[in-house]
């Protein structure tokens, strides 16, 4: 086993969406480079606890990269420096020895900070509820694999489906635009015979929300393609424009 | 709001429009330097000054080139309108930002490299779409000998205001072909003395050469055009043709007429 850290945390500390935020530094000494970024926080608030500050608060679940909680923009990346992880992924060994480590929270007007590090993404499921859904009538159950669906479609929507909603797009975006995400949402329904009847409406829909949220524009950087932890391409962007400019200039179907 | 309304004030809206118009100044782009090219012909302007006749009173060339200032300035304002509702989505900065570590540094640049392409346009146009128009230019004469029309013979002519902005006609009994025109070659000969000028333009096509390589194959991304088979063709031309060779070949005609005539 390597050497134990050591670490200075600058970790961005707020009580609510009310008060205004500010920096406060820590050590944190000892740090197995095997930690993984969140015990490394878990240690720290340990500390804080035991002389009676108030711990650091930030997201987390379950701790294996498929829930989409943990948040984290560390030295100025969501989920850190490496890709295709999010932060309960990262391990110490990916910063060096007596480094300082800057912690945020995900910043944007649709995510608003309720303490410390972690934000309220609620706004992720409301453009989920405006349309990322197909509605299903009761009635007998259909026998499986009775629409044919080809392998490359199927895989496709699969890969769009991948989302965990952890709003690294938004973070990453130098907009704090959320079209990755809604582009996802929108895709892995739009490419399934499943989605068809309610494609254009979903698309609408969901921009309209989004919109509403308070999300930026896109620019087509990329930078959310790079950032996401399930490797999201913005093909899916592309694949979204085409639905709404579809819907609103071509096929004459308002929501 | 009516759905029209609705969907070009969408975001996906407000980029439509800046794609369209952005690809639009594109094509523009295309046709400029093709013409601009006459410049490099050695027949002391008569054929440039010939062009900008032709483009500045053609009847159809007038109307795309009024739907050409129009682009200009919507493709600016919504510009200003997404920066600001971009700027609004993120109240807080990050104390740390490293975009360059998942991102171009040209698609995070656009703004600023619109903006010196803005202030590039009032000047390039205040000193020669306007002064073309409206200012007082000495008139060119060229005597075309019509046995052989590499022999041109040019005197200046000066400012007359009920002279035709171009005139052409043959004097069989001379043998020659005599064509008037308003002198914009000579301002354009002239303005290209003046190293910082020469430089202005050389850096705006320098900013222009980085707006286009995000810009050009970016519009096709908002507008929806990702195919596989294409993207490869979209990009290549957007850096190759956008980015690099139209650029390259308007920056040449400063440099061209600081250093060679």
């Amino acid at each position: 086993m390597s050497e134990n850290m050591n670490l200075t945390l600058k970790v961005w500390r707020q009580k609510n969406a009310d008060t205004k935020g500010s920096f406060a530094t820590y050590k944190a000494d000892h740090v197995s480079p095997d930690m993984s970024f969140l015990e490394m926080l878990d240690v720290v608030n340990e500390d804080l606890i035991k002389k009676g500050d108030d711990p650091i608060h930030f997201d987390h679940d379950c701790r294996e990269g498929i829930c989409g909680a943990c948040s984290l923009h560390i030295n100025g990346r969501p989920h850190g420096p490496k890709h295709a992880i999010t932060t309960c992924q990262l391990h110490m060994r990916s910063f060096k020895n007596n480094e300082t480590i800057v912690i945020e929270p995900w910043r944007a007007e649709a995510f608003p900070v309720i303490r410390d590090l972690a934000v309220d993404r609620q706004a992720f499921d409301r453009i989920q509820a405006a349309g990322g859904f197909v509605s299903v009538n009761t009635g007998g159950v259909p026998d499986a694999n009775n629409i044919p669906i080809p392998k490359v479609i199927a895989d496709e929507a699969f890969n769009s489906a991948t989302c965990i909603g952890c709003g690294a797009c938004v973070a990453a975006c130098k907009n704090a635009s959320a079209m990755l995400f809604v582009s996802a949402k929108v895709s892995q329904l739009a490419l399934l015979p499943q989605g068809q009847p309610e494609r254009y409406r979903r698309a609408q829909a969901m921009v309209a929300q989004m919109d509403a949220e308070g999300f930026g524009s896109c620019t087509n950087t990329g930078a959310c393609e790079a950032e996401c932890p399930k490797e999201i391409s913005i093909t899916n962007i592309a694949r979204m424009n085409r639905d709404y400019f579809t819907a609103k200039l071509f096929k004459e179907e308002e929501v | 709001m009516s759905n029209f309304a609705k969907t070009f004030s969408s975001s996906l809206g407000k980029k439509l429009i800046m794609a369209a118009t952005g690809l639009f100044l594109c094509t523009f782009l295309i046709v400029h330097l093709v013409g601009n090219l006459q410049l490099f012909k050695d027949d002391a302007g008569q054929a440039f000054n010939a062009y900008a006749y032709f483009m500045t009173h053609f009847v159809p060339i007038k109307v795309v080139s009024y739907l050409l200032y129009a682009s200009i300035i919507i493709h600016a304002v919504y510009a200003l309108v997404l920066t600001t509702g971009n700027r609004k989505a993120r109240p807080v900065a990050y104390a740390v930002q490293a975009g360059s570590q998942n991102s171009p540094w040209t698609s995070r640049n656009m703004g600023i490299l619109g903006t010196i392409l803005l202030v590039f346009i009032v000047v390039h146009m205040s000193n020669f779409w306007w002064k073309y128009h409206n200012a007082e230019l000495p008139y060119a004469k060229y005597e075309i000998s019509l046995d052989d029309p590499t022999n041109i013979t040019v005197s200046e002519l000066p400012w007359d205001a009920t002279r035709l902005v171009h005139s052409d006609y043959v004097d069989t009994q001379a043998g020659k072909q005599i064509v008037v025109s308003k002198d914009l070659y000579k301002v354009v000969a002239y303005s290209f003395q003046t190293w910082w000028y020469v430089l202005l333009y050389v850096v705006s096509m320098a900013a222009l050469a980085f707006h286009l390589i995000h810009g050009f194959r970016s519009a096709f991304q908002t507008i929806g055009w990702d195919n596989k088979k294409y993207v490869p063709i979209i990009r290549f031309l957007g850096v190759w043709i956008f980015g690099v060779l139209i650029p390259l070949g308007f920056a040449a005609m400063p440099v061209y007429f600081y250093f060679f005539k």
